[in-house]
């Protein structure tokens, strides 16, 4: 799988694979893994190398570990409720640190009526709670493909 | 069902050479894009990743192993945080198997590694091995070249599993700790099995566990055993310990400590680094080699027809291939 | 002794062979069925249809009378006769006083018991002006911070009257601490006080995750509030073991019961082990299941459940009192079966669902809001949720017979094969070295997140239905626009402002030096802590102060790391 596009920069060329890097995270206090850890494994049997961030992270500890583990996309699934202020949070944070290329996807529970405000906040797409694997696995690779090697 | 989305603006490509003296004045970002860009193998990165090396050759690398449920990760999380109180700037890359069926993997621990870390003290990048077979991959080892170029010392280099992984971090590291967990009979087997020789450190994890003592005693007794020991002077260190408590935790900082300051004061630090100068030109070779043949080339084709039609057999066509100059020594 | 003669079998046996040769084989010449194998949800394979020889194998005594050992059909006698569940909804959001007008709705819509949600920084252990609460203040939850913030909650609430019961985890002692100490500032009688809390750490660490401290003091805390509940309020129930949340993350119907089995096995054996007898706590012991989509499989688990645990309480632990060998238990319906897509079929699945909890002998039951899964419900939801257990109740006639599904062949050998798998994993638990050791290894973990990625892929392919989603789609039938139950921003500052009156109006100093002794004592395995964070909360001090001590002491929790 490649994440190259035509109008890859000079260089860029490579025989080795090329793979999608996902940190798959939880914010806030919200407790609700189950979901996170099965998209986890999704990601991984599609060939993206996964990170799972573990319970309990502030937007602060997610944008670090992005960084170093320079991954393309960041994961976010929440049920809490409280998606609002703290995507918001981790968007800002992004930016604030130079990271603002991360792709930011957010699954969990959230309702219809607050998809405008998460996207105008930062984040790229929002994958319904019923989706399909095959939908969550799409998503990612158009928004990485479309947006270029880094 | 709706799907919400954002039309993402692509992002412009920083050249690598513009990366270096980010990657030297030890921008994390900067260090953290060009492993990104040594795991894919970009050409357009590798002057800029030979160019690190030559600024490398500063740091202590240690390494890490032992089977999976050991510990690692907590011990990892108790090292890091003491290193980076000592003043300290680590860096772990922890390095995990990709899946053969898909070629994803799910890496590393950061649930506990560094969870309370100043991330500009200390630096964690979990890989995968990308196929690579014996577990470190041409990329780990540059990770490595570009966290030591950055100024990180100790950088931790973490496997997991048994055998072959093992075995190969004495070729990339300087001094090499096993974690095993505490546990009678078939747990030492393993040990024994596996990595008894590669120690420079053993330590045992969950030190709070009652069989934890016996398993120490018991290595203790392996290491007598095996005597013709493979490393000169240096006396192989048996600790417990338990992350989750710090038991044991300084007793192994200085342990490590210990094993550095012999390599230099003993001489064998510089036999230690040929042979992971050694490893990496071959593992090098290899890559260049199989990359002139990978791409199916006319005349690898023509080959391997007339190795699978038995008009040829396999020793003959790599020597054809590889033409006579790279041959001679072999014949 | 079993009911069937030998000769009356071989006779029994004789002719479904000659059924088989005759109308089974014409009709599957005629139409094949529709699956080669139909099997539970939790995979035990299913018969086309089941006679005497499938329970002729079944000891009578395992079946026996409802209210008699082993309680297989049931806690008590009369069951619903002499009393029927409790409905039991749970509530919670915002400042206290906002669940606390939700609460006097409910109980003039009917609800005859209270149940009370907190928010996750009050489930953590954290004060509202944590940094850590960010966004999360009375969100899922009512938001509770100190022992006033429980007096609001129940303003006008008389506790003698109403049972509580309180899903609260890590923090359990502190808030039963508040519950108890507005129960002497209000000047009740102790031992009229009724309800339950949750307090069932082992399944945080493994399916819900909220935790505070490494395992063992957690266990440690839950072994002080079971001893100090049972001497000063014998009436409320110190734990509620939650199979539920195991279900929730993905455990089948045999986990479920075969995991909070072993989780109850840890627990007795720590009070047990501080010297008290299993007779004078196991009474109070209280058991909270799902009641999920696999109808029948769904009510033999109940049953197995029973049998099981009253073989543990007297086999295992010697309990001598039969209130010490029966299982009572609250049910909630499976939120996870509930689909956002035509979401007014969540109430037909949430009816049948409770259904099967009563036909299973449920001793109270939150009915899921048809919009449950995704926000928290709104008053009509919870409304029709409430009309969903009166209907079941007193319009359809299944509450005048006791167990009334006993002795049908396939619910009898359904629910022996269960309770033999439920065995099989205890055995297991057991030789791998007991509970508490396996959840801080993420035994548990892994095999509930293998468990749940299962049943997505099933959902995936297709091979398991949920209608409306990946089943009978209907394009034009999108997702309803549902009303969402709005979120009061002020509620985070209006706690904010009560913590920063209630320190400065507080004798500060008093709770410092409480704040030490607790540390002192939680030092000393043997000492209960209870007693001093009652005289904690009662000096005002705040939830998150006193977790936070302890966590000083402890540490904190690392997770394994299970995907």
């Amino acid at each position: 799988m490649t994440t190259q596009n035509n109008s890859a920069p000079a260089g860029t060329t490579s025989s080795a694979p090329q793979r999608i890097r996902v940190l798959v995270a939880k914010l806030g206090l919200d407790g609700h893994d189950r979901g996170a850890k099965v998209v986890a494994r999704i990601l991984r049997d599609a060939g993206m190398e996964v990170i799972y961030s573990g319970l309990y992270k502030t937007p602060a500890q997610v944008v670090d570990a992005a960084i170093q583990e320079d991954v393309d996309v960041i994961g976010v699934s929440l049920l809490s409720g409280s998606h609002g202020p703290l995507f918001g949070a981790l968007c800002q944070q992004l930016r604030d640190k130079g990271a603002g290329h991360v792709l930011v996807v957010a699954g969990g529970v959230i309702p219809e009526q607050d998809y405008a405000g998460l996207l105008e906040s930062g984040v790229n797409a929002i994958v319904p709670q019923e989706a399909r694997s095959e939908l969550i696995v799409t998503t990612i690779r158009d928004m990485v493909a479309a947006r270029g090697p880094i | 069902m709706l799907t919400g989305k954002r039309q993402s603006a692509p992002v412009q490509y920083r050249p690598s050479a513009e990366l270096v003296p980010q990657v030297l004045g030890g921008s994390t970002s900067a260090v953290a894009r060009m492993i990104t860009r040594a795991e894919a193998e970009y050409d357009e990165a590798a002057p800029a990743l030979s160019d690190l090396y030559r600024h490398g050759g500063r740091a202590h690398i240690v390494g890490i192993t032992g089977v999976p449920g050991g510990g690692k990760s907590t011990l990892i999380s108790a090292l890091i945080r003491d290193y980076v109180a000592a003043g300290h700037k680590v860096a772990v890359v922890a390095v995990d198997p990709s899946s053969p069926y898909s070629g994803g993997a799910i890496l590393g621990d950061r649930i506990r590694m560094g969870q309370a870390a100043d991330p500009s003290r200390a630096f964690i990048r979990s890989m995968a091995t990308r196929g690579h077979l014996g577990g470190l991959s041409r990329a780990t080892f540059q990770a490595v070249d570009v966290l030591d170029a950055a100024g990180y010392s100790p950088i931790l280099i973490e496997t997991v599993g048994v055998g072959q992984d093992e075995v190969e971090i004495v070729t990339a590291a300087h001094t090499v700790v096993v974690l095993s967990p505490p546990g009678l009979g078939d747990d030492i087997q393993a040990i024994k099995a596996g990595v008894m020789e590669i120690a420079d450190i053993h330590a045992i994890s969950k030190a709070d566990r009652p069989e934890a003592a016996a398993t120490a005693a018991a290595i203790k007794a392996m290491i007598a055993l095996g005597s013709d020991a493979p490393r000169s002077g240096w006396q192989t260190q048996v600790l417990t310990l338990s992350a989750t408590t710090d038991k044991g935790i300084a007793a192994l900082v200085e342990a490590i400590d210990a094993h550095r300051v012999h390599l230099q004061a003993s001489g064998e630090l510089a036999p230690r680094e040929e042979a992971i100068a050694r490893t990496r030109v071959l593992s090098n070779i290899n890559h260049l080699i199989r990359r002139r043949f990978d791409d199916g080339t006319q005349a690898m084709s023509a080959q391997l027809q007339a190795v699978a039609g038995r008009a040829s057999d396999p020793l003959t066509a790599a020597m054809r291939l590889l033409g006579p100059e790279n041959t001679e020594h072999r014949t | 002794m079993t009911i069937y003669a030998k000769h009356a079998l071989e006779g029994l046996q004789a002719e479904q062979a000659e059924w088989e040769r005759e109308e089974l084989a014409a009709t599957l010449k005629a139409r094949a069925e529709e699956k080669a194998e139909y099997r539970t949800e939790c995979g035990i394979p299913l018969k086309r249809v089941y006679t005497a020889a499938d329970v002729a194998h079944i000891p009578l005594e395992d079946i026996g009378f409802p209210g008699r050992y082993p309680f297989t059909r049931g806690p008590y006698p009369t069951m619903y006769r002499g009393r029927p569940w409790t409905i039991r909804q749970v509530a919670g959001f915002g400042n206290p006083e906002s669940t606390n007008q939700r609460y006097k709705y409910m109980i003039e819509t009917g609800q005859t018991g209270l149940s009370t949600d907190f928010d996750l920084p009050t489930l953590l252990g954290l004060d509202s002006d944590d940094p850590m609460a960010f966004g999360e203040v009375g969100r899922v939850g009512v938001s509770i911070d100190s022992i006033d913030d429980m007096d609001r909650l129940f303003e006008g609430i008389d506790l003698e009257k109403i049972s509580v019961s309180l899903t609260i985890n890590p923090s359990a002692w502190v808030i039963y601490a508040m519950f108890v100490a507005v129960a002497e500032r209000r000047g009740y009688d102790f031992t009229r006080l009724t309800g339950t809390l949750q307090a069932d750490p082992l399944k945080e660490y493994v399916a819900q995750k909220e935790w505070i401290y490494p395992v063992r003091p957690a266990v440690r805390l839950l072994r002080d509030l079971i001893i100090h509940c049972t001497n000063t309020t014998p009436k409320m129930n110190p734990i509620s073991l939650s199979g539920y949340h195991l279900s929730d993350v993905g455990g089948n119907a045999i986990q479920e019961i075969a995991f909070i089995m072993a989780f109850t096995i840890a627990y007795c054996e720590e009070v047990t082990g501080a010297g008290i007898d299993i007779d004078d706590f196991a009474p109070r012991l209280s058991f909270f299941f799902i009641s999920h989509q696999d109808f029948f499989e769904q009510i033999c688990k109940f049953r197995a459940a029973r049998r099981v645990y009253a073989r543990i309480m007297a086999q295992r632990f010697g309990a001598k009192k039969p209130e010490s060998m029966r299982l009572r238990v609250h049910v909630q319906t499976a939120a996870m079966s509930l689909t956002k897509i035509e979401h007014t079929n969540n109430l037909m699945r949430t009816a049948i669902q409770a259904l099967g909890a009563v036909l299973g002998g449920c001793q109270s039951m939150h009915t899921n809001g048809l919009d449950e899964a995704f926000a928290i419900p709104t008053e009509e939801a919870m409304k029709l949720a409430i009309r969903t257990q009166q209907i079941i109740r007193d319009e359809i006639n299944v509450t005048s017979v006791v167990d009334p599904l006993g002795g049908s062949y396939f619910v009898e050998s359904l629910t022996s094969e269960m309770e033999r798998q439920i065995w099989e994993v205890l055995e297991e638990v057991d030789r791998l070295g007991g509970a508490v050791k396996l959840v801080e290894d993420g035994w548990f973990q892994q095999k509930l997140a293998d468990s749940a990625y299962s049943t997505f892929k099933l959902f995936d392919t297709g091979e398991k239905i949920s209608v409306g989603v990946n089943s009978n789609v209907d394009a034009s039938s999108s997702s309803a626009e549902v009303e969402i139950h709005p979120y009061d921003e002020n509620c985070t500052n209006l706690q904010c402002l009560r913590l920063k009156e209630l320190r400065a109006t507080r004798d500060t100093g008093l709770v410092q030096s409480l704040l030490a002794e607790l540390q002192d004592q939680a030092r000393n395995e043997d000492v209960n802590l209870l007693p001093k964070t009652i005289e904690l909360v009662k000096a005002r001090a705040t939830l998150g102060e006193i977790c936070g001590a302890l966590r000083d002491v402890w540490g904190n929790y690392d997770e394994p790391n299970i995907i």
